[in-house]
């Protein structure tokens, strides 16, 4: 989707704002918010590309004013309420309830499963490498174009690279593709590479700063040879 | 319960809540899933003090301290970064794929996520907030050198190349920086102290001690 997350090369943003000694979290609801990526993952609320789906479609503005880890509960909010866990008017209900009395103490309950998955995926992580009989089209050194068109659900095929060309550089083998699993579908393994663009390639002469390249990761469907090369894939 | 759940509107209606609405609305997420055996506040809180006090910038201080020490260790995390930091123990979620981007006299890289958040956290930890704030995810993609002076102070001569690592797939950079003159009788764990988040991200080099 041309969505308001994908910010690459949108002007008028203004400058970072870097805060000094800044604190892992800021609050206490960022922690439990930060725990709502891994542990509803375990019970089967989405993949990361889903995760991120959902975090895309919050409204442009409030997802360009809000803090970071309200994202997180946003897609978590609206995964558990399609998948029939969360219920709406419970969630209401019970933030009205915590609004009026924010000091009062959470269900508890111990899990020593739990506990012990949390520090195994952290050591461990959940890679998106898939095996995949599927031959890599393309190979480091391979000059390619990025598809222009606009798709509608999840892609990682950012706007500011459709349509440009550069140069394979790195080949990484088969990965879940985003555009099959973030859509609902399944892992669908397409091969990743890096491809290389010149500053003046995605900005133009004009404004391109000088002596510079930007790097971005492709699954194989994204691209097709480059103009004047067709036939050199394998 | 008196009505059948119903899927809201994806977008609600655009209205920013406050910190003390939002705080209460997680709480209230967070209660549902305890009692549904989702989760539980003693992970939320182990989740937490991992990224707090045991996973974070030291440890890729601890890797970048390591290759400027010893070549075929440098070699290695060039070539592999994800199996050749797990020599060091070190390795996991959002680093299961790691590629370490070498700075030279005549190359500077720098790293970001311009869809999301995506982060190297095994050696970095959490990304602050500016990482994930649109400023920076707009703007290193299309005036890198600008961002870096005005930004964070580091003014980078056009002689050297500017490259710019967009994280758009599960493959996570981080950047290896260059060895400050003035170490060369420094041991690994001096040299560690000086390594800074900043510098394996991109936006800051290591100081001179």
């Amino acid at each position: 989707m041309n969505g308001v997350h994908d910010l690459g090369g949108t002007d008028g943003l203004g400058p970072v704002p870097v805060e000094e000694e800044e604190p892992v979290f800021h609050a206490e609801w960022e922690k439990a918010a930060f725990g709502m990526f891994s542990m509803p993952f375990r019970a089967g609320f989405f993949g990361v590309d889903q995760f991120r789906f959902g975090i895309e479609q919050m409204h442009p503005a409030i997802y360009l004013l809000s803090p970071y880890y309200e994202h997180w509960a946003h897609t978590v909010e609206h995964f558990g309420v399609e998948k029939g866990v969360l219920d709406p008017a419970d969630i209401e209900e019970r933030t009205r309830y915590y609004l009026e009395n924010p000091d009062a103490p959470l269900p508890q309950r111990s899990d020593p499963d739990l506990l012990a998955f949390v520090d195994g995926v952290v050591k461990a992580g959940a890679s998106a490498a898939r095996e995949s009989d599927k031959k890599a089209a393309y190979a480091v050194g391979d000059r390619v174009r990025v598809l222009d068109s606009s798709p509608l659900g999840h892609t990682r095929r950012a706007r500011y690279i459709r349509g440009r060309t550069g140069e394979i550089v790195l080949a990484h083998g088969t990965f879940i593709y985003p555009d099959s699993a973030g859509n609902g579908g399944g892992d669908a393994p397409e091969h990743v590479y890096t491809v290389r663009f010149t500053n003046s390639e995605l900005w133009g002469e004009e404004t391109a700063e000088p002596n510079g390249f930007v790097y971005f990761d492709v699954w194989e469907p994204y691209i097709v040879p480059a103009a004047g090369t067709e036939g050199s894939a394998a | 319960m008196s009505t059948t759940p119903t899927r809201p509107p994806t977008v609600r209606q655009p209205t920013v809540r406050t910190q003390e609405e939002i705080a209460a609305r997680v709480k209230a997420l967070e209660a549902i899933m305890i009692e549904k055996g989702i989760m539980t506040t003693e992970a939320v809180d182990r989740l937490a003090e991992i990224y707090e006090n045991e996973v974070g910038p030291q440890l890729g201080a601890a890797v970048v301290a390591k290759a400027w020490t010893d070549p075929d260790f440098r070699e290695r995390l060039l070539r592999d970064g994800t199996a050749t930091c797990r020599e060091l123990g070190i390795g996991g979620l959002q680093g299961e794929d790691m590629v370490v981007v070498e700075n030279t006299d005549t190359v500077h890289n720098v790293i970001v996520c311009t869809l999301c958040s995506c982060y190297p956290w095994p050696v970095l930890g959490l990304p602050p907030n500016w990482y994930k704030g649109p400023q920076y995810r707009s703007r290193i993609v299309r005036e890198p050198r600008k961002v870096l002076r005005e930004d964070f102070g580091l003014d980078l001569p056009e002689s050297v190349e500017v490259r710019v690592w967009d994280s758009s797939s599960e493959m996570r950079y981080w950047v290896l920086p260059l060895r400050p003159a003035g170490t060369e009788g420094m041991d690994e764990q001096a040299l560690a102290a000086l390594v800074t988040r900043d510098s394996m991200i991109g936006t800051g080099v290591v100081p001179a001690p």
